[in-house]
Order: structure tokens, then C-alpha cells, then sequence
């Protein structure tokens, strides 16, 4: 509850949030079917037309309700960029944990192989596992999700380097606390704040990357409809019908805004030097 | 003879609400050429930031200066207020005829730079030297502030440098504009005692050899003794006593004060000792320690050869009887933090036998460290930081815990509501207080107290060493008390053990150590000891450095020959 006011209280965290939320409501909307057209069915009468109030974002070439359409992208985008986010989070962070916390040759065998993937731009390694595997939503998902594994891992491992020769962890080990209670008492537990902004930046990045797949023919396979496929039907005819283009690329420009206002305001707001002043 | 500072209801405030809740309100001081103010107070007390507005250092953290002047008595004779002067006006007064030197010398000079260049920096900025001159009177700076070989220290990079000697390369640069006021923020709280002594002698010395007026802020009223003219005591941002050195130690008017040279400990040379001292000969000992030796290896070269080890701890004994306390003494580097880690199994012991004889509990050694909020994880509530000696071992979290949760927090002074509560939502001795609940909850007979007391203020400190005497005495524990404040160490140990570099100088009855000290560096350890009682005393430059713990592969140390002063007074026998 703190968190929310606090979120609320911060001017950008503040917009971020209505973003997301205006996001995830219109996703709700085009997963439930209640667009205001089909967004897959085609009315070749339609073919495109330019916003109006029957069509208030336009129609595409074989006459489909661009909003409809974009309601349903959104959501699709969505379920990428958490899925993926969120497997990222989790084989990241348990890299970093256990590479910082044993050090030593574990810590350099993990570490080089989190700098190798690292060392590729995201774009191309995504590019490249799914030349491997084969394009796909949940190729898409797991492309995605090792991209941005090592990030994690890097944003881990610090920390529990400076957090396990604290104090604290040491008057635990002085009780004969178990390691399972130290890991998961006393470092994730700290963790918690620089995953938790990590994470919504990571979710902006996600959203793009998935865009750019998709835009490439890599991502989701039409007919379903996806941001960034949207955009690679649509450059073709950017002379005849520019809203095409535009609305697609805005609705993209606005999530990334949206999640990365909101991690800012997160990693204000999770600063222990801005929480001890507010405490 | 006029004023060269004059400080008139200066308030100071930070951040938006500057103007309704200063930090610093209505202070007000004058200050002649050659005098030395001593601003004195505990942490929070506006000491800092009063003396940060006078050469407008404050503006930089983010302070505003929102009433009051400051007026100082330039050269030839004009006067500028500093409070309404801007940037540019200030920077000629900065260096130039106000010099500062701040707490931390580490961090205070640059460490891509050797030390030499920055005080040649220092010359060129305030005396418009360059070259040869510059090098030359960087050299002479440092033989000003005695630093042995000052040629070579010139190529010296800070980090290869001891703290004292940080702190005097500081001290001459501050002296390069030749100041007319020197502004000496904590300059020796981060030092040891010995090399404390040699600063202060240092700044006296330099004092009377150039004439200038000093500021000295401390919250070690101890410390005052030895340096000031005037004494201005402050609280809660207000002065609340100004006046003569004489007077206002030995007739301070307000209460505050009075509590402050209450609380500061006094070191009386062994006549403090707790009753009781010396020990029983009865009964086993609860920890027995015996040819301790830590060692750190560390490898060096191309091919990460084995280089070398320090020799932190080399051939330790000693026996800790229940219901005793046994003080280790010794500055920073001395092993005796090691010696304290390597008896809770923190640190890999390379030799040597520790015993200890539980009573009841499972864990018979706790330890309480040094800074109560480092040791604290901050995410947890009290409950759950309590909970946790006792779920490792093997409890759980029922009725009784809660009950036993709830005796300990009484027995240290918190209420019942401190369960619910987070670590920042207490102060440093608070916190203190629930690292010792916790240390107690699986009953142990040992306590090793590692500098429990050094972060906290003064008047805290002697709460806290109160609460440790009587829970001493109400549980029959033993403690093992590390620290490097004599005074402290006066006032709890029925034993005082004496290291330095990695061995034991000196052990015995607390009383006979302090009073009768045998071997060279206790009596050095305690000749340093600032007092109320030794006032404008003279610390003698002590310049002797401690020898080097770094030893070759293969290295052993001679076999240690020790002397019986009494029944109970060991001394090592000094080459």
C-alpha cells in the first residue's frame, strides 16, 4: 500500500503507471474479444481507410481494424515481454546468487559465459537462436529471455558480493544459520529492490526487442497481430496511408515510455538513500 | 586586539524547508587571531555544519545559509561577511586565509596523485608557485608537518601512506596559503590513539609556530582539553555553553554539558577497574585460546606465485574464566578484531588450539560487532532479526520464543512494541541494545563484545556499558571485549590483554596493567589516552612506526620469552 502511494506520489512514476495500466486494460479488452471490429477478418470494401469514427485508428490493406488490431498486438506483446522478462529474472538471478556467493571458479565459469552472451547486441543474438530454432511465440519467449539473462546475472552478482561480507552475514553464520536461510533471508530479501527496477527497465527493452523480431518475421506469424509486424505490413505504404505506420510505432513508443518512467520512479523511490529520509 | 572571526546568529537550514527547520540556529562566536574554538557535541549536533559555513562549504552539500553573519577581518584590515559573499569572493578566501582539514584523509586526497604533486598543487593554487619553487616548498611543507624523509614521501602515492601520516600530508597542504583561520573537522577520530597524540601535538606545535586561529570541532570532549582556548558546546543545533577552556570544565553552568563531561570516559591509570577484578582460581575456563596464529596469504608476480602472508595473528594464549571480563587493547591492525572472528570460526585459523566449555546453550560464543547498522539486516523486522540464532537452532517460532523475545528486549531496555519495528527505526545505541537481545537469546556463557561501543556517542557508550555490567551480573557471562579506548576498557575489564602487530605485549589484572604498565608500547597506548584531567598537556612526538605484518613464505617468528611481573602480570620481554 505504501508502495502504491509512494508510486503515485512521484510525478513520472505517476504517468508510467496510467500508461501501463491503460495498456494492460486494453489488452484485457482484446484478449476477451471485445474489440471494436474482428481484428482478423477481412472486409475488402474497407481496404484502407483513414481514422473515422467507424474506424477511429483506420483500416490496413485487406480492410482490418487497425485499433482492434493494436488492442490485440499489445496484448500479445505483453505475454512475450513478461514471459520472457520474468525467465530472465529468474535463471539471471539464481546465476548471479550463486556466482557471488561461491566465488572463485564457479563465479569465473559463470561470469564468462553471462559476458560471451553479453558481448552480442540483443537484436542479433535473438536473431540468431531463432535462425536455429525456428521463429514462433515461444521461440520469440525464449530468445528473448536469454538475451537478457546476463543483465540479471551482472545486477545479482554485485550486490551479493558487497551484501555477503555485511555484518549481518557474518552474525548469522556466528548463530550456525543455514546457508539456504543466509541466501534467501538475508541476500535475496536485499535483492529485492534492484530486481524489482531491473525488471520493469528490462520489460521496455523486452517490448522493443519483440517488436523488432516480429517486424523482422521472426516474431508472431500473421495473420495474428503483433506491434511490429503491423509496422512491416505497413512501410510500404507509408505514402498512402501514413497511419498505418504511425499508430502502430506510437503505441510501441508509449509502452517503452511507460515502463521505463515507472522503473525510474521504482528505483527513486527503492533508493535506500531516498527511503532513509522519507523514514 | 579585534576580532578576526565574528559569527552572529548564523541559522542554517537544507533542502526546501531550510527556512523552517534549520540545522544550526542562532550560533554565535568570536574568534581572535592565534586563539583555537573548540566546538564540541554529539553526532547531529550542527558542530560540522557551523564550522562548513564559515568558508560556505555547506553551500556544496546542499545547506543555505538563511540568517546571520559572519564576519571576517581580511588582511588590510577590511571586513567581508561571508554569509552574503558570492562564489568568487570566496574562492580567494578558501586555501588562502581559511584552510581546512576534514576527518577522513583517505578520502580527502586523490588517489591517482602522489602526494607530492597534490601539495604542489596546493602551492601553485594559493601562492602562485610553479615548478622547482613549488617542489621545494612542498618538500619543506612536509618537513614542517614532520613527516621522516619528506623527498621521497613526495613520490608516495596516498594509499601508501599510514592514516597519521595522510592526515599530516592534509595538514600541509591546508597550510599552503599560510591561513590565518584552520578549520579541523574530527581531524583525529579516525586515527588511532597514539597517532591521535602525535597529530594533536602536531597542530599545537604549528599553532604557536605560525600564529593562525583554528577551529577544532570534536565530539570527544576529552580532546578539548589538550588544544582549546574557548569551548562552545552545542546541541540539537543551539549553542548551549560558550566560555573559557578552565571554566567550562571545571564549572560548567548548563546541564548538558555537565552529562557530556559525566559521560566521557576518564582513564585514571587502572583505578576505575570494576570491583572484583582479578580472578577466582576456581572453575574451568569457558574459552581457552592457545598458540593462535592467522595468516593471510597473498599471492603476487606474473603467475600469482605464493608472495607472501600476513601475519595477522601470531601465537596468541590466553584463558577467559566465567563471569570475567577480558579486555584486548590495541590500535587498528594490532589482530585483535582477528582474534576475536577467529574464536566464532569466521576466519580460517592457520594454528592453535581454541576450547571452549559450553554450559547449556548449543552456541556457547556470541558476538556483537562493531556497527550496530551494518550488523542489522535491514529488511527484517526485530522479530524475525531476534528469531534467528534460535531457528538455526533448530527451533521454532512459538509462544516461548516470544516470551524469551520479550525478557531479552526488557533486559535491554526496549519495549515490547521494538518486535514489530525495522532497524532504521532506532538510534545507534538501540540498535546496539537489540544486537546484544540477540547475541543472548540461546543463553550463551561467552560474549565477544567487537568495539560494541566505539560508534556510539558518548552518552550512549556509557549506557551501553552499564546495561553490559549488569547483565554480566544477572547471567554469569563472560566477555570478551575488544577495543582500542583505553578508558573504555577501564571501566569493564577485570583483564586487559595488550596486542600489537599480531601478538600479546602485555596480559594481567586490569588493575596492575593500567596502573604498573611494563612493557613500552602499553605505557606509549596509555600516555596517549586524551583527558579532561591532562589539560594543554604535551604529547610528545612519538614517531615510531609499527612494524610490518607482511612476512616472506616460510617466515617464523622467534619463540616469545615472557616475564612474570605478579601472579597475574605476563610481559613480553622486548629485544
Amino acid at each position: 500500500m505504501a508502495m502504491l502511494k509512494a508510486i503515485l506520489a512521484h510525478p513520472s512514476g505517476r504517468i508510467g503507471a496510467a500508461i501501463i495500466v491503460l495498456y494492460a486494460f486494453l489488452a484485457l479488452l482484446g484478449a476477451l474479444g471485445l474489440t471494436p471490429h474482428d481484428p482478423v477478418q477481412q472486409f475488402r470494401i474497407d481496404r484502407l481507410k483513414p481514422p473515422s469514427a467507424t474506424y477511429w485508428m483506420g483500416t490496413d490493406l485487406f480492410g482490418r481494424d487497425t485499433l482492434s488490431r493494436l488492442m490485440v498486438g499489445i496484448g500479445q506483446s505483453f505475454v512475450i515481454a513478461f514471459a520472457s522478462v520474468g525467465l530472465a529474472a529468474l535463471a539471471g538471478s539464481l546465476i548471479g546468487l550463486f556466482a557471488g556467493w561461491w566465488g572463485g571458479w564457479a563465479d569465473g565459469v559463470l561470469m564468462r559465459m553471462m559476458d560471451v552472451l553479453l558481448a552480442f547486441p540483443a537484436i542479433l543474438l535473438a536473431l540468431l537462436i531463432i535462425a536455429i530454432v525456428g521463429p514462433g511465440t515461444f521461440t520469440s519467449v525464449a530468445a528473448i529471455a536469454i538475451v537478457y539473462t546476463p543483465i540479471f546475472a551482472r545486477v545479482v552478482r554485485g550486490p551479493t558480493l558487497s551484501l555477503k561480507r555485511r555484518d549481518f552475514v557474518d552474525a548469522a553464520r556466528t548463530f550456525g544459520s543455514s546457508q539456504t536461510y543466509i541466501l534467501s533471508r538475508h541476500l535475496l530479501l536485499n535483492l529485492v529492490a534492484p530486481l524489482t527496477v531491473q525488471v520493469t527497465l528490462a520489460l521496455a527493452w523486452a517490448l522493443l526487442t519483440e517488436a523488432g523480431l516480429s517486424f523482422l518475421g521472426l516474431g508472431t506469424q500473421p495473420p495474428a497481430p503483433s506491434l511490429g509486424l503491423m509496422m512491416s505490413e505497413a512501410r510500404n505504404l507509408m505514402q498512402q496511408a501514413p497511419w498505418l505506420l504511425a499508430f502502430p510505432g506510437l503505441t510501441i513508443m508509449l509502452g517503452i515510455l511507460g515502463f521505463n518512467l515507472f522503473g525510474d520512479a521504482l528505483r527513486d523511490i527503492l533508493d535506500p538513500r531516498t527511503q532513509e529520509r522519507s523514514s | 586586539m579585534s576580532a578576526l572571526l565574528s559569527v552572529r546568529n548564523l541559522t542554517v537550514g537544507f533542502g526546501r524547508a531550510a527556512a523552517e527547520r534549520p540545522v544550526v540556529r542562532d550560533v554565535g562566536f568570536s574568534l581572535a587571531a592565534g586563539e583555537t574554538l573548540a566546538i564540541v557535541g554529539e553526532s547531529g549536533s550542527g558542530k560540522s555544519v557551523t564550522a562548513l559555513s564559515v568558508n560556505r562549504l555547506v553551500d556544496f552539500g546542499g545547506g543555505r545559509i538563511v540568517g546571520g553573519e559572519i564576519a571576517l577581518t581580511r588582511p588590510h584590515g577590511a571586513v567581508l561577511d561571508l554569509a552574503q559573499a558570492g562564489e568568487r569572493a570566496l574562492g580567494g578566501i578558501r586555501g588562502r586565509e581559511i584552510g581546512m582539514i576534514f576527518q577522513e584523509p583517505m578520502t580527502s586526497l586523490n588517489p591517482v596523485h602522489t602526494v607530492g604533486a597534490q601539495i604542489e598543487e596546493a602551492f601553485r593554487l594559493n601562492r602562485g608557485l610553479d615548478g622547482a619553487a613549488a617542489r621545494r616548498a612542498a618538500r619543506e611543507a612536509l618537513e614542517r608537518v614532520r613527516i621522516p624523509d619528506a623527498q621521497a614521501r613526495l613520490g608516495y602515492y596516498p594509499h601508501q601512506l599510514s592514516g597519521g601520516m595522510r592526515q599530516r600530508v592534509m595538514i600541509a597542504m591546508a597550510l599552503a596559503g599560510n591561513p590565518r583561520l584552520l578549520i579541523a573537522d574530527e581531524p583525529t577520530t579516525a586515527l588511532d590513539v597514539t597517532v591521535q597524540a602525535q597529530i594533536m601535538a602536531l597542530l599545537a606545535e604549528l599553532k604557536a609556530e605560525t600564529g593562525m586561529a583554528m577551529i577544532f570541532i570534536t565530539h570527544d570532549i576529552g580532546l578539548v582539553a589538550g588544544i582549546a582556548d574557548t569551548v562552545m558546546v552545542m546541541q540539537h543545533g543551539a549553542v548551549v555553553e560558550t566560555g573559557p577552556l578552565d571554566d567550562i570544565l571545571d564549572a560548567p553552568q548548563h546541564d548538558y554539558t555537565r552529562h557530556l563531561l559525566g559521560a566521557v570516559p576518564h582513564f585514571t591509570g587502572g583505578r576505575a577497574v570494576p570491583a572484583g577484578a582479578g580472578r577466582s582460581a576456581v572453575g574451568k575456563p569457558v574459552v581457552s585460546v592457545s598458540d593462535l596464529v592467522v595468516r593471510f596469504p597473498f599471492a603476487g608476480g606474473l603467475f600469482s606465485r605464493r608472495a607472501g602472508a600476513i601475519h595477522a595473528v601470531e601465537g596468541v594464549d590466553f584463558d577467559l574464566m566465567p563471569g570475567e571480563t577480558l579486555a584486548i587493547v590495541g590500535e587498528s591492525g594490532s589482530g585483535k578484531s582477528t582474534t576475536a572472528r577467529a574464536i566464532l570460526g569466521l576466519v580460517e585459523t592457520r594454528r592453535g588450539r581454541i576450547e571452549t566449555h559450553a554450559g547449556e546453550g548449543k552456541r556457547p560464543v556470541q558476538m556483537v560487532f562493531q556497527d550496530p547498522f551494518a550488523s542489522l539486516n535491514p529488511r527484517l523486522d526485530v522479530e524475525s532479526l531476534l528469531a534467528e540464532p534460535a531457528i538455526a537452532a533448530g527451533r521454532r517460532r512459538d509462544a516461548d520464543l516470544r516470551a524469551r523475545m520479550l525478557f531479552l528486549l526488557d533486559k535491554v531496555g526496549l519495549p515490547a512494541e521494538a518486535l514489530r519495528r525495522y532497524p532504521h527505526q532506532f538510534s545507534g545505541g538501540q540498535r546496539q541494545r537489540l544486537c546484544i537481545a540477540r547475541a543472548l537469546m540461546l543463553n550463551p556463557d561467552v560474549v565477544v563484545l567487537d568495539e560494541a561501543v566505539s560508534a556510539l556517542d558518548v552518552s550512549v557508550q556509557a549506557q551501553v556499558l552499564d546495561l553490559l555490567a549488569d547483565l554480566q551480573r544477572e547471567f554469569g557471562l563472560a566477555y570478551l571485549f575488544i577495543s582500542h579506548d583505553m578508558a573504555v576498557v577501564e571501566r569493564i575489564a577485570h583483564r586487559v590483554a595488550v596486542m600489537y602487530a599480531g601478538q600479546i605485549v602485555e596480559i594481567g589484572n586490569a588493575a596492575d596493567v593500567l596502573a604498573q604498565p611494563r612493557h613500552s608500547y602499553t605505557r606509549r597506548l596509555i600516555a596517549a589516552v586524551p583527558g579532561v584531567e591532562r589539560r594543554r598537556q604535551h604529547y610528545g612526538i612519538d614517531n615510531s612506526a609499527v612494524p610490518s605484518l607482511v612476512k616472506p613464505p616460510g617466515y617464523e617468528p622467534a619463540p616469545v620469552q615472557w616475564r612474570e611481573v605478579s601472579a597475574d602480570h605476563r610481559v613480553r620481554l622486548e629485544e
